[in-house]
């Protein structure tokens, strides 16, 4: 009973210890490895699980652990055996080589933004569970611009990431509206609305708008050059999404920390009543947070559209959506820790293609490890019994969302 | 904060007034423009001497005629009785305005029903037995979700829940070669996964959203990589058969309710004895009283001597099982193997017909039917030939719960303390 | 049942909420718990109701070694408590608040209404407590509420009953039937536990008074035995100066003029119901009533966070009826609200952002979007030595000071911005004695520095220790008005419970 505690707080109780003086930057520096250390526990601890998963399902395996008994080291060498080469498959082809290298950053490149869409809801107040409606809605409106306007490259492309951001912001938007003028609570309308642009997308590649000439299956025609991220050249092969999104990882700190608007946000995120009290206007800056969320989505989605795969297809991509709330909560709902955990994300998807090549493990043990590291990171609590270390060295998990309906 | 306790009375019924009426204003508005939609869309399109023919019969009987139904007459009998309705409505000071509506859908449904079989024939018997099929696993669904969220734990894991359970339930019926077996197992299965969502959202406190996101996200890619590395590698293991319908004697013979109703398989007969015993046990047991009181003001409880969190765990575990039970539908009830995300956003659709229902059993099943129905509908306009995107059929359980959680036809009542964590005294 | 507690104990992690706390209640007494805010009256009795766990010390049930592990245990053992915020299910009936956890039921557990309504019935007519048990709780006013409670206790056949600040929320006639009910229940027999921080009610009701301080028992008399002034210097520790040392105000031009202002509350009810007055620069008029009779929308009707359904506010002349509270921020107009963690701070942010809160539009905190965070940082500084805020830097959590130093940050910003009208919801609810004569003196400076002073305060003392003139709101309207220096406890007393003059 938290009112309790204040209330029994002795009236004397006003001077706490002064703090002894350490310059700014070390504090800031202790506290960013405190910060880490978090979350790093929490990946080594899913990636542990991941590989008792592996070897607890692996029928080679599981034939060495049936004789154990017998010899046990025949168990041990074939698990170790099987998690090793997974694993340094994963790494081999997430971070082995440049080539590798830029496969990450290039797959990271849609995952960071979409991340900042959620983290920017999260620091609002709002958890952003639509960011596969919202990359679908911008990924349409791009591909919209690049099939049917010609134009050249320096305008054809902004042209394209402009509509990506607007249709993204529209669908986020009215999450937003629906929020801030009825009530209406933001995961409940948000799902509703990542299924409609599902199936508004089915729609529309149906139609003769999007669909490929000659194809009856769902897909849309490859953007023309004109639209497509160009590649920066140099020994990595990665285009320009990657620093785009870095510009716009920044852009959200500089609007989080350093402008009106951001500290509105935060205020509402934190405690909505004090920030009404305070005149922010609660309901626009509510819609104003879900509107910029869903044009970093939908400019997630133009990037995946204008950087690897070049078409609309049926469910474009939403995945991301939900592998976007993971590393926002990894990365503690902070631009730089999104940009850190989007890397991550990305290495794991862009080795676990290799992973699979390599070894027989199927690529999707890397879903079963996101979904542990969202569990280990908003239980810091499972963390602690885990790796019995000290409590007060994690924080406290994250705290998003209130009930849902009537606010 | 309380008000003056005795306001001036005028005031008071001004104020009610106005909420209602603005109600009854936009609900009537609706009806008479559904009303007037069925008279142009399908009145006008329709000519004099369509007719539209429904079989009323399963497919290979006869023990009812078929109807011929004069299409552009029905039309415009139908959408006048919406019209009538929404007439009705305007004046109407009535809490349960949403009726009405409800009504009035209902004839633009079924006006599209004969119009789509003008100059045809259109498989009425097969739309609604195929309609309650597809409402099974949902309302199912819908009551996993309400009776975790009864007692103030939110379920969003709904989808994971039950497309492991699907999985869990294969898998188990294939290997033991009985689908009891595979029935028990998918029950467990759900039942861990309650239990999981319980621990996590209870004891850790894990903000129960993401929790709820963790065990989707867990169930798929999970069922993915098992599917890949174990039933791809063992196609037997994926073969688990179907349950086959349980005629009920005597029952089973009446014409059209028959059929429908009486020789369900046994997914069927659990969905309503469950739907309508939770309806009466929510509300007039020890249990029920208990676990809305815990839902509602769980302090409240906890003064009174009820243990909240053996209520939440209880609840969440069953709910857990309940969506086990969904789960088992899919593979044991209707397609006889396991395929990757085979549930494709039902769960999510159970989670809409418990809100659309306003968390009670009896209206989650109502919307069940409906969303079901649309679904259906679908099937039934392709066969026809209906120049409908089928896309928007499906699109239509996603909308209308946007227009209910909007408060557009009335707000719904949320158990008061759903999502928040709860702590003892220390 | 006589109930005893030894040498109880309770730690918090930093906090001693109670420490070596004796204390005996006999049957058929009225035992009174007096007590400041955060004096441990609470925390105590969730000890004996089995909420809490003491950490050291015992509790005697009739003389016998009790241990009550929950809630569930006190029940068992006879003892009911009234909470302060009221533990009742607003969706259920009386009946089914009243019989949930010790439920009737047939056979398989199924809910026996009947008799239990039957039951309801007949203690509350037993009690006189007036109670129709198929009424929904969040139907009922408070006072009724309250009745359900105890009949909950009732219900459970309780011996001792424990009451939480009962009085806070109630008028004062209803306050008057509850200590009637009260008197009765402890003639049948019962022990019974007063929890309260008022002096007069106390001395009203009690048969035995102990007072807590800090934690501790620090006098155990009767009511005979002592006058107001002792029991208050016991509760706080020193002879309590409570009134404020101030001159003769010196109105000028009225800046605020609120005009038959209409406004509704959250449920839509005519909270305030047509009311007209002025408040002058230089002036402070008083705004008293029991809580609940609409003062707290009339505030939010001025300040611009509800919109009022008719009448007007004007400020210095101009009608801002429909201003924004941004815009009433602008016109100089500060604002104290009521519930400070809820709508004062934004906990988390630190003391320096939590100064500007409100001001972040303007100049110097910001350039057009740019916040200039040495500005509000060199702001903070300057108003933690201004008003005396206790933080270790204006980078610290606000949610990590006391109560006191919270309350000083919020009025440090809204006077730091005050040009016009200050106003203060209840501006030292909750806060110790010296930050309460602290925050007095700010509020007569900003009178003498010219400022009209609008506020609103449920505290009789207060009221009578500021104000210059007194307004009393009762049931949406006011029916009094008076000069501070003719008001009398009686008189402004009369007029809060709704006797018209």
């Amino acid at each position: 009973m938290t009112t309790e505690r204040t209330n029994t707080e002795p009236p004397y109780a006003g001077t706490p210890e002064p703090m002894p003086q350490r310059p700014r930057w070390l504090q800031a520096i202790r506290d960013t490895v405190t910060g880490l250390l978090g979350p790093f526990l929490a990946i080594v601890t899913a990636l542990v699980v991941g590989a008792l998963i592996m070897v607890f399902t692996d029928p080679d395996t599981l034939d060495a652990w049936s004789s154990f008994f017998s010899d046990p080291s025949a168990a041990l060498d074939a698990s170790w055996d099987l998690v090793y080469e997974s694993y340094r498959a994963l790494f081999d082809s997430s971070l082995g080589s440049p080539s590798a290298i830029s496969r990450t950053l290039v797959q990271s490149t849609p995952l960071i933004l979409v991340g900042l869409s959620v983290a920017l809801a999260f620091r609002a107040g709002l958890f952003n569970i639509g960011g596969a409606g919202q990359l679908i809605a911008g990924a349409t409106a791009a591909a919209w611009i690049g099939i049917h306007v010609d134009l050249p490259t320096v305008v054809h492309l902004p042209l394209a990431m402009a509509a990506g951001v607007a249709a993204g912001a529209f669908w986020g938007g009215i999450v937003g509206i629906l929020k801030a003028r009825t009530g209406a609570h933001e995961v409940i309308t948000s799902i509703m609305l990542n299924f409609i642009a599902l199936r508004l997308l089915d729609y529309a590649l149906s139609t003769d708008t999007f669909k490929r000439p000659g194809r009856s299956d769902p897909i849309s025609p490859e953007m023309p050059g004109s639209v497509r991220f160009p590649e920066l050249g140099g020994e990595f092969d990665i285009h320009l999404g990657f620093p785009i999104a870095l510009l716009v990882a920044f852009g959200c700190w500089w609007l989080l920390q350093r402008t009106t608007i951001g500290f509105r946000m935060r205020a509402v995120g934190a405690n909505p009543h004090a920030a009404g009290y305070a005149g922010m206007g609660v309901a626009a800056t509510t819609f104003l947070s879900m509107a910029i969320a869903g044009g970093l989505a939908g400019l997630g989605g133009t990037s995946i559209l204008l950087g690897t795969t070049p078409r609309l297809t049926g469910g474009f991509f939403a995945a991301v959506g939900f592998d976007a709330i993971a590393l926002a909560l990894l990365g503690r709902a902070n631009p730089a820790g999104v940009v850190g955990a989007g890397i991550l994300f990305g290495a794991l998807q862009a080795g676990a293609t290799g992973m699979q090549a390599q070894t027989s493990t199927p690529i999707d043990i890397i879903f079963v490890i996101q979904a542990l590291i969202i569990l280990f990171v908003a239980a810091p609590a499972l963390i602690r019994t885990i790796w019995r270390i000290d409590a007060s060295r994690l924080g406290t998990g994250q705290r998003f969302s209130a009930g849902w309906g009537a606010s | 904060m309380t008000a003056v306790s005795d306001p001036p009375a005028a005031h008071t019924e001004a104020v009610e007034n106005t909420g209602a009426r603005r109600r009854a204003i936009v609900v009537a508005g609706l009806c008479i423009a559904v009303g007037l939609a069925v008279v142009v869309l399908f009145g006008m399109t329709a000519t004099a001497d369509q007719t539209s023919t429904l079989t009323l019969n399963p497919r290979g009987e006869d023990a009812l005629p078929d109807l011929h139904i004069p299409t552009q007459i029905a039309s415009f009998v139908l959408g006048l009785g919406a019209v009538a309705l929404g007439v009705r409505a305007w004046r109407a000071v009535d809490p349960r305005i949403t009726v009405y509506l409800g009504a009035a859908f209902g004839l633009f449904a079924l006006a599209l029903v004969i119009w789509a079989a003008r100059d045809g024939t259109g498989a009425f018997y097969g739309l609604i037995a195929g309609s309650l099929q597809r409402s099974t696993p949902i309302a199912l669904g819908a009551m996993a979700g309400l009776l975790c969220e009864r007692t103030g734990v939110i379920n969003i894991a709904i989808e994971g829940m039950m497309l492991a359970s699907a999985f869990g339930a294969a898998i188990t019926a294939a290997a033991s070669g009985n689908l009891w077996v595979g029935l028990g197992c998918g029950v467990l299965t759900g039942a861990g996964f309650g239990a999981v969502h319980a621990v996590i959202s209870i004891k850790y406190e894990v903000d129960q959203i993401v929790g709820g996101t963790f065990i989707n996200i867990f169930a798929l890619g999970m069922t993915s990589y098992l599917t890949a590395r174990v039933l791809v590698e063992y196609p037997d293991l994926n073969q688990p058969g179907t349950f086959r319908p349980i005629d009920i004697p005597i029952l089973s013979e009446i014409p059209f309710i028959g059929p429908l109703l009486f020789s369900q398989t046994i997914f069927g007969y659990l969905m309503f004895f469950f739907v309508f015993f939770l309806a009466w046990a929510l509300f007039n047991t020890r249990w029920g009283l208990r676990v809305r009181s815990v839902g509602e003001h769980p302090r409240a409880a906890d003064t009174v001597g009820i243990n909240v969190f053996f209520i939440r765990y209880r609840n969440v575990i069953f709910g857990g099982m309940m969506a086990g039970l969904a789960g088992a539908w899919f593979t044991l009830g209707s397609a006889g193997r396991f395929d990757e995300n085979m549930t494709n956003g039902k769960g999510f659709i159970a989670l809409a017909a418990m809100i659309f229902g306003r968390w009670h059993p009896v209206g989650a099943l109502t919307a069940a039917l409906i969303f079901g129905f649309s679904e259906q509908l679908n099937d039934y306009l392709a066969l026809l030939d209906t120049p409908i995107p089928s896309e928007f059929l499906l699109m239509a359980p996603y909308l209308v719960t946007l227009v209910v959680v909007a408060g557009l036809v009335g707000r719904p009542r949320v158990p008061a303390a759903n999502g928040q964590v709860y702590r003892s005294g220390e | 049942m006589r109930v005893e507690l030894r040498g109880i104990t309770k730690r918090f992690p930093g906090v001693v909420a109670n420490e070596e706390v004796d204390l005996t209640v006999e049957p058929g007494q009225v035992h009174a718990l007096l007590g400041e805010n955060g004096a441990g009256k609470s925390t105590l009795m969730n000890i004996l109701y089995g909420l809490y766990r003491q950490t050291e010390g015992e509790i005697l049930l009739d003389g016998v070694h009790t241990d009550l592990h929950s809630p569930a245990d006190a029940i068992a053992a006879g003892i009911g408590m009234v909470h302060q915020h009221f533990m009742l299910v607003p969706v259920f009936t009386v009946a089914e608040n009243v019989m949930l956890g010790v439920e009737p039921t047939s056979r398989a557990g199924v809910l026996d209404r009947a008799s239990a309504r039957q039951r309801v019935e007949e203690l509350s007519h037993r009690h006189g407590l007036d109670v129709d048990p198929d009424a929904l709780i969040e139907d009922l006013p408070v006072g009724i509420q309250q009745r359900v409670e105890i009949l909950k206790a009732l219900y459970r056949e309780a011996d001792c009953l424990i009451l939480d600040e009962p009085t806070a929320v109630l008028t004062p006639t209803e306050i008057d039937d509850m200590l009637d009910i009260v008197r009765r229940l402890a003639e049948e027999g019962r022990s019974i536990i007063f929890i309260s921080h008022k002096l007069r009610e106390v001395r009203a009701i009690a048969d035995t008074i102990t007072v807590l301080r800090r934690g501790r028992v620090v006098e155990t008399l009767t009511p005979d035995a002592c006058d107001e002034q002792q029991l208050a210097t016991a509760m706080v520790g020193r002879d309590v100066q409570l009134v404020v040392d101030r001159g003769e105000a010196a109105p000028a031009a009225t800046v605020l003029r609120v005009t038959d202002l209409r406004v509704r509350d959250d449920r839509d009810q005519l909270a305030v119901a047509g009311i007209s007055f002025d408040v002058r620069a230089g002036e402070i008029v008083a705004i008293a009533g029991v809580q609940g009779n609409g003062q707290s929308e009339l505030i939010e009707g001025i300040v611009g966070l509800r919109r009022p359904t008719a009448g007007h506010v004007l400020l210095d002349g101009d009608d801002v009826t429909r201003a924004t509270t941004a815009r009433m921020v602008d016109l100089g107009v500060a604002h104290v609200p009521e519930d400070r963690q809820r709508d004062g701070l934004v906990g988390s942010f630190p003391v320096a952002d939590n100064f500007v809160l409100n001001l972040t539009r303007r100049e110097p905190f910001a350039n057009g979007i740019r916040i200039n965070r040495r500005a509000i940082r060199e702001h903070a500084e300057q108003l933690v030595t201004d008003f005396d805020v206790r933080t270790s830097s204006v980078d610290t959590a606000v949610e990590t000071l006391s109560g006191g130093n919270q309350q000083k940050v919020i009025v440090g910003r809204e006077m730091s911005h005050a040009q016009r009208l200050l106003v203060l919801s209840q501006p030292t609810r909750g806060l110790d004695v010296g930050s309460i004569q602290y925050i007095h003196g700010r509020i007569v400076e900003a009178r003498d520095a010219g400022l009209a002073v609008l506020l609103n305060s449920s505290e009789l003392d207060e009221v009578l220790a500021l104000a210059d003139r007194i307004v009393v709101m009762y049931r949406g309207s006011l029916i009094g008005e008076m000069a501070g220096a003719d008001a009398t406890r009686e008189s402004v007393g009369l007029l809060m419970a709704g006797a018209t003059a």
